[in-house]
């Protein structure tokens, strides 16, 4: 190189080194991001977005499983007692604290993601220290209203977006 | 590399040499000097390679038989079983294979943790093992999933769900991971993919592996440097090659054992049962050679901490030629870690067996008891051991103790040398 006293200096040839890595960072972030999103939920697979379920022949105490974007939710019809359980709880118990009302608009009907939010297996109905739900993986305990009571799960079992089309049918998503 | 310029013979050989230096390369590996006390424990790096060769002739072979879809894997093995020739052996071999090749990698790992294999300058040989660990881990893992039974299907989920414990991104990436809402047919055809992709990873990386080790040449059980070559050393073929090929016969023994007369005692009962998203089995339990890890991840009662302390137990031993502080390598000569060793070796089948119980009452402390003796041992027991510990003279050479009652050798042993040699 002839001009070895401009070394120090940044001079066109340190911009065009950074210029051209610069472009090709975004060149190859861009020749990636197809290779990264391929692996999301393809468009047959949203477009299971929702299930209808006819509950018409439900008795109080019930509960039924069904597959819903291939998880299993469970709709549960409340007997009063357990709706009366899930009320009393003291809010402040709770390690997930949500309300009852909240969680169960139509008190009669539970309809939650049957899925423990530990590490996703499914609940067994009817169990557990709280007469709710029992998580056979790990031993987390649901109250009536799914809320996690004991045991390694974080959080209250999900409510999905659900809606009663008539008072027979539930439409999940 | 050789130590000495190998020039071939025939003149077509040193033609090939001069352009591609294949043959200096195979005598290379022939005339390896190899510390000539190794025992049978270091015969294990041999049969580990026949491990994975089995497992990619055998999965090569079962892919072209199996069906990577939901709907269908699950009769596609059975058709394996029944139909195809042979397909009963090539997949009881490829199953029992992966328990074989995790036998093999756990004595390979505690020869190391034994005779201090991993300590200076053999850092790299062991990090390379550590990341083929990991990914015999994540391929037998995917593996288990592809027969899309019931504990394949659990097993995914658990698993996968691990990686909803990360803040905030958590549940993007599960989805991601799934190529849906929950695991289905999309997981199932990329675990296929990876499970295809991960043994020619680990083949590269054992390349790597072994290179790294013709560097500074084998450990020994002695643990001391020697020169190579030298009276120390043998080359590694006729010697070398009959001892390992002595105890790959045995291990082949123990291998078909299994495979021909208890081919499924290794497998759970759960996975002859197709996958079924509304019903999670009773008990869901991994293969044995998880277990350990599994009952730490079940012994912390925090959801991402579990996560945090399953995977910390594993990644602790990418730290270890830092933590482990003493300068003498072989545990022959370090009385008091030689004892840990062993509680080491029984806390981690302790863990190993609680992995397979309920986490629940004795067996959950239990657990937690073993979970922090682990994490002990490292973090704690050896660095102070390497200060605290008064360890045995070191002899100067491999063939010194044999000769030990020469008078010119015991001469030479005096104490200054021995503290030469550890420093």
């Amino acid at each position: 190189m002839s001009d070895q006293k401009d070394e120090k200096k940044t001079n066109r040839r340190d911009f065009l080194f950074t210029a051209t890595a610069a472009a090709g960072a975004v060149g190859v972030g861009a020749a990636v991001w197809p290779l990264v999103d391929q692996m999301n939920p393809d468009a047959s697979v949203k477009a299971l977005a929702s299930t209808e379920v006819d509950v018409s022949s439900m008795q109080p105490g019930q509960s039924l499983t069904v597959l819903w974007r291939g998880k299993p939710v469970f709709i549960k019809r409340r007997t009063d007692d357990e709706i009366k359980k899930a009320r009393a709880v003291d809010i402040n118990d709770l390690k997930h604290p949500e309300k009852d009302e909240d969680r169960a608009k139509n008190p009669e009907w539970l309809v939650m993601l049957g899925i423990c939010t530990h590490l996703g297996c499914v609940p067994l109905t009817d169990k557990g220290d709280y007469d709710g739900w029992f998580c056979p993986c790990h031993g987390s305990h649901y109250d009536t209203s799914g809320r996690i009571r004991k045991g390694p799960a974080p959080t209250n079992m999900e409510i999905p977006k659900y809606e009663f089309v008539n008072t027979n049918t539930i439409k999940i998503g | 590399m050789s130590d000495h310029e190998y020039t071939p013979s025939s003149k077509f050989g040193k033609w090939f040499n001069d352009r591609l230096p294949l043959l200096t390369l195979a005598n290379h590996l022939t005339d390896y000097p190899t510390p000539k006390n190794l025992n049978y424990w270091w015969t294990f790096g041999g049969i580990l390679t026949f491990c994975l060769i089995t497992q990619i002739v055998t999965g090569l072979v079962l892919a072209m038989h199996y069906i990577a879809h939901a709907d269908m894997a699950f009769s596609s093995v059975e058709h394996i079983m029944r139909d195809v020739n042979y397909g009963w052996l090539l997949r009881y071999v490829h199953a029992n294979g992966a328990s074989m090749f995790f036998l093999a990698v756990y004595i390979h790992i505690f020869r190391s943790l034994f005779y201090g294999s991993y300590k200076s300058p053999r850092e790299i040989i062991w990090i390379l093992g550590i990341i083929i660990y990991l990914l015999m881990m994540a391929a037998a893992f995917m593996g288990y999933v592809l027969p899309w039974g019931q504990m394949s299907f659990w097993g995914a989920t658990v698993i996968t769900n691990l990686f909803s414990a990360i803040p905030l991104v958590g549940e993007s990436i599960t989805t991601w991971l799934w190529g849906g809402y929950s695991v289905d047919n999309p997981t199932l055809t990329r675990f296929f993919t990876l499970h295809y992709l991960i043994p020619f990873l680990i083949l590269g990386l054992v390349v790597l592996h072994i290179w790294a080790l013709h560097v500074p040449g084998n450990n020994n059980p002695v643990g001391i440097d020697i020169k190579k070559p030298s009276k120390d050393t043998v080359p590694f073929h006729p010697y070398i090659v009959i001892k390992d090929a002595f105890a790959l016969l045995m291990f082949c023994i123990i291998f078909a054992m299994f495979v021909f007369y208890q081919p499924n005692i290794l497998g759970h009962a759960d996975n002859y049962i197709e996958a079924d998203p509304l019903v999670t089995p009773a008990h869901i339990v991994p293969e044995w050679y998880l277990l350990p890890f599994y009952a730490i991840l079940r012994s912390v009662p925090d959801k991402l901490m579990g996560v945090v302390a399953m995977l910390s137990a594993i990644l602790i031993l990418a730290a270890l030629p830092w933590l482990d502080t003493s300068k003498v390598r072989s545990a022959v000569f370090r009385p008091l870690f030689r004892q840990f060793y062993w509680i080491l070796v029984a806390d981690v089948l302790i863990l190993g067996y609680v992995g397979a119980m309920p986490a629940e009452g004795l067996y959950l402390l239990i657990a937690r008891v073993a979970t922090a003796y682990y994490f002990a041992h490292f973090l704690i027991i050896l660095p102070v051991l390497g200060w605290k510990e008064k360890t045995t003279p070191l002899p100067l050479s491999i063939t010194e103790p044999v000769l030990g009652g020469s008078p010119n050798l015991a001469a030479a042993r005096s104490d200054e040398k021995i503290e030469k040699t550890i420093k």
